[in-house]
């Protein structure tokens, strides 16, 4: 480490205002966890309320309409854009884009810690709007006109404004983080690398940055028009004015579908890169899966109107939109299928970062076959805005937010802290959150199916929705949350603990090929001490004829050796 | 590709491809601001399909003025593209002062729009008068902020290039104001002249 980096910076600069990729991936993750924390807790003030017929929650106190409504919008807003976002792809992109592909940071490190502080800023507006008088937004995480514009729909009187202004603010904050992504996998890569022997997580995270930065541009427009509805009194959604409602749901969508892939993408490029360490077994179809991933992202720009199935578009849009939805659901298959095809015959290790992401794949197919009675438009009608779709979002975005999260987190924790986390715990954290996710879940889909509307505050207040079995689903689901919370836990201790009393990790702890683990843990400032020289792919596993079973992609070919 | 196998060069870490990082940067930065304009003038352009009478409102935009801006924006190009020119010869106070010379451009572009605004508040044609007038001021608004962001941006990459440093930000600067000029291009036949 005899290099520029030898004098070291002051406390402040090494822990707040940092430019270290790493720093401000743990940043991004605890201000993700965080807010997880706040979102898990809204969540379980749903499902209490909606249980109990409207009883005071413990804790919280009693749920009135409005602010059911306040809770859920922010729920479903904390959850997409202050977790998923900042865990999946800020945190996770910022720690394993450089390290994997041998760079000492990203492309531009100023850039990236003004990313940070920008989202950080958004996050205590956020946070702030909770508390203003009216309370926070209450117009649904999607804040669709004119719910959101008119306080006498919405009943808030602040909340909206801070939440464009948060949502704005993060916008802003990921469209820096997603150019610096970009340039960085692009142009820093380690001599040697080749685009196609990046790891795929660094493919998963480009794309997810390429379509976020193509998607986030109509919405950002978007936006900028209801904040002047809202603030300045235009009409550019106000029917009787000359605007079109509608036109807000279409520059929504045409982020908020894609947006889907930008955190379901860095997801499936964690269990890529778990797979073939636990299997001892590259990847199947490498550069399908790569082909694939491309594929996924252009389509995804072509499917945002079956959200809008019964919002009075022209019914001649319906089948071309079904029909590019149900398309969507090859490539995502093709990946699947090369991750089930990894496993075949592989000599698997349950350890808990395999166990989360094999949980993922299981639960992840779950909720892609039940995205075929949606992107259908004739069965679509009939499930719109019931609790089917409820549960078949949760079951396609808690897979990449929370499982593959934890696969990631288990897996690149000694990596990060330079400690081993522990396996029990692990294990208590793991088999708990799969039963009590599908107890979750699982009844929301026959909900749905029975006709229950979702967003309604009191179900008692509708006498078909008085029926004994959905009762009882709403009960077997509020139970399923409240277990899914406390199954969080064991992963808070262990977080802690570890950090501290945990097994020193090592170099490389699972025997793996990518660069990351070619420096120590944690990697010092500037990663590694010279730029690594990569050989081959990230892949090669059990390869036939060597000793060892696995190949760091920066171990020079033995001379003579012909390869 | 056997190329890309070539070991490091004496520096150690460096460029994976042929383009400089800043410009690769900036290139990103560029396409996410097309989409943005993109989402405002494709929805502009779909109501204005289902408003024909919106072409008798846009008549009252000052053409002329709009007319003259455009000429200024344009030149104000050119110098910029003069001061890259310059850098290229190695010429940096030059540069500098094509730089000074595209502000100024920049400035008359926007006293010319402040004009406008004032002439045709007093007309009575507020952001509030109809749904034309809104995407009207808020088009052109938000335009003219891009525009006030590039004048910052030049003015400091300016002030250092005078001092002999960064010469490549012109380069990056000046993309960026052909990019705001481009935006205009749309703009002015939407907004004024489609009438």
């Amino acid at each position: 480490m005899a290099n520029a980096h030898a004098h070291e910076p002051g406390l402040l600069r090494r822990y707040v205002f940092s430019t270290d990729h790493k720093t401000i991936a743990k940043q991004y993750l605890f201000t993700g966890i965080f807010m997880g924390i706040v979102g898990g807790l809204l969540a379980y003030v749903i499902r209490v309320h909606l249980a109990t017929n409207g009883q005071p929650v413990p804790g919280f106190g009693a749920v009135g309409p409005q602010q059911y409504n306040s809770v859920v919008t922010m729920h479903g807003t904390i959850m997409i854009f202050w977790v998923a976002m900042p865990i999946l792809l800020a945190a996770l992109g910022n720690f394993l884009i450089p390290l994997m592909i041998g760079a000492r940071d990203m492309a531009f490190p100023r850039l990236n810690m003004l990313s940070y502080w920008i989202f950080f800023l958004s996050t205590v507006i956020l946070l702030v709007s909770f508390f203003v008088p009216g309370g926070a937004a209450a117009g649904g995480w999607t804040s669709y006109p004119p719910l959101a514009v008119s306080p006498q729909y919405s009943g808030e009187t602040w909340g909206v404004a801070l939440w464009l202004l948060a949502v704005a603010l993060e916008f802003a904050a990921f469209l820096m983080g997603g150019i610096n992504f970009i340039t960085t996998a692009i142009n820093l890569r380690a001599p040697g690398m080749r685009l196609f022997d990046m790891p795929l997580m660094v493919w998963m995270q480009l794309s997810a940055s390429v379509i976020f930065l193509f998607s986030v541009g109509p919405l950002i427009a978007g936006a900028i028009l209801l904040l002047l509805d809202r603030v300045v009194g235009t009409g550019f959604y106000d029917p009787a004015r000359g605007g079109d409602p509608v036109l807000f749901q279409h520059l929504f969508w045409f982020f908020g579908h894609p947006e889907v892939y930008v955190i379901l993408l860095p997801g499936l490029g964690a269990i890529a890169e778990i797979l073939p360490v636990f299997a001892r077994k590259p990847i199947f179809g490498y550069r399908m899966i790569v082909y694939a991933t491309l594929i996924t992202g252009v389509l995804s720009f072509l499917v945002w109107a079956h959200h809008q199935f019964v919002a009075g578009i022209d019914p001649r849009l319906a089948t071309p939109f079904s029909v590019t939805t149900i398309l969507i659901s090859v490539p995502i298959a093709v990946m699947l299928f090369a991750f089930i095809a990894t496993l075949y015959q592989g000599s698997i290790s349950l350890e808990t970062p395999m166990l989360w992401a094999l949980g993922m794949l299981v639960v992840f197919l779950l909720g892609g076959v039940t995205g075929i009675h949606l992107g259908s438009a004739a069965s679509d009608i009939y499930l719109h805005d019931t609790y089917f779709v409820v549960a078949h979002f949760h079951y396609t975005l808690i897979p990449p937010v929370v499982f593959s999260f934890f696969a990631a987190f288990y897996y690149w924790y000694p990596k990060m802290f330079g400690r081993r986390l522990n396996e029990v715990l692990g294990h208590l954290h793991f088999w708990p959150t799969l039963v009590f996710f599908n107890l979750t879940f699982l009844p929301m889909f026959v909900l749905g199916f029975a006709g229950h509307h979702r967003r309604i505050a009191n179900p008692q207040f509708f006498e078909a929705l008085r029926d004994p079995t959905l009762v009882r689903m709403q009960w077997l689901a509020t139970v399923g949350a409240v277990g899914m919370l406390v199954a969080q836990i064991p992963f808070l201790v262990n977080l802690v603990w570890s950090a501290w009393r945990g097994a020193p990790a090592g170099e490389n702890p699972w025997r793996a090929n990518t660069l990351e683990w070619t420096t120590p843990s944690p990697p010092p400032h500037g990663n590694f001490a010279g730029p690594p020289v990569v050989y081959r792919g990230p892949y090669e596993y059990s390869v036939p004829g060597r000793s060892e079973d696995w190949w760091p992609q920066t171990l020079a070919p033995e001379r003579g050796a012909g390869a | 590709m056997e190329s890309s196998r070539a070991p490091a060069s004496a520096s150690g870490f460096r460029e994976a491809t042929e383009v400089p990082t800043g410009r690769l940067g900036l290139w990103w930065f560029l396409a996410s601001e097309t989409v943005i304009f993109g989402g405002l003038i494709t929805s502009y352009v779909l109501l204005r399909w289902r408003h024909p009478e919106w072409s008798s409102e846009a008549s009252h935009t000052l053409n002329a003025a709009g007319g003259f801006n455009t000429l200024v924006l344009l030149s104000s190009s050119l110098t910029v593209v003069l001061a890259h020119e310059a850098v290229a010869h190695g010429d940096l106070p030059r540069a500098a002062r094509h730089l000074g010379v595209t502000l100024l451009g920049g400035l008359v572009f926007l006293c010319v729009k402040a004009f406008e605004y004032s002439h045709e508040i007093a007309e009575g044609f507020t952001p509030l008068t109809s749904l034309f007038w809104s995407y009207y001021y808020g088009m052109t608004g938000l335009h003219a902020l891009h525009v006030i962001g590039g004048m910052i941006a030049i003015a400091a990459v300016a002030l250092g290039v005078r001092r002999g440093r960064d010469a490549q930000r012109v380069e990056y600067v000046g993309l960026y104001w052909h990019f705001v000029d481009v935006v205009w291009i749309f703009l002015f036949p939407l907004l004024y002249l489609a009438s």
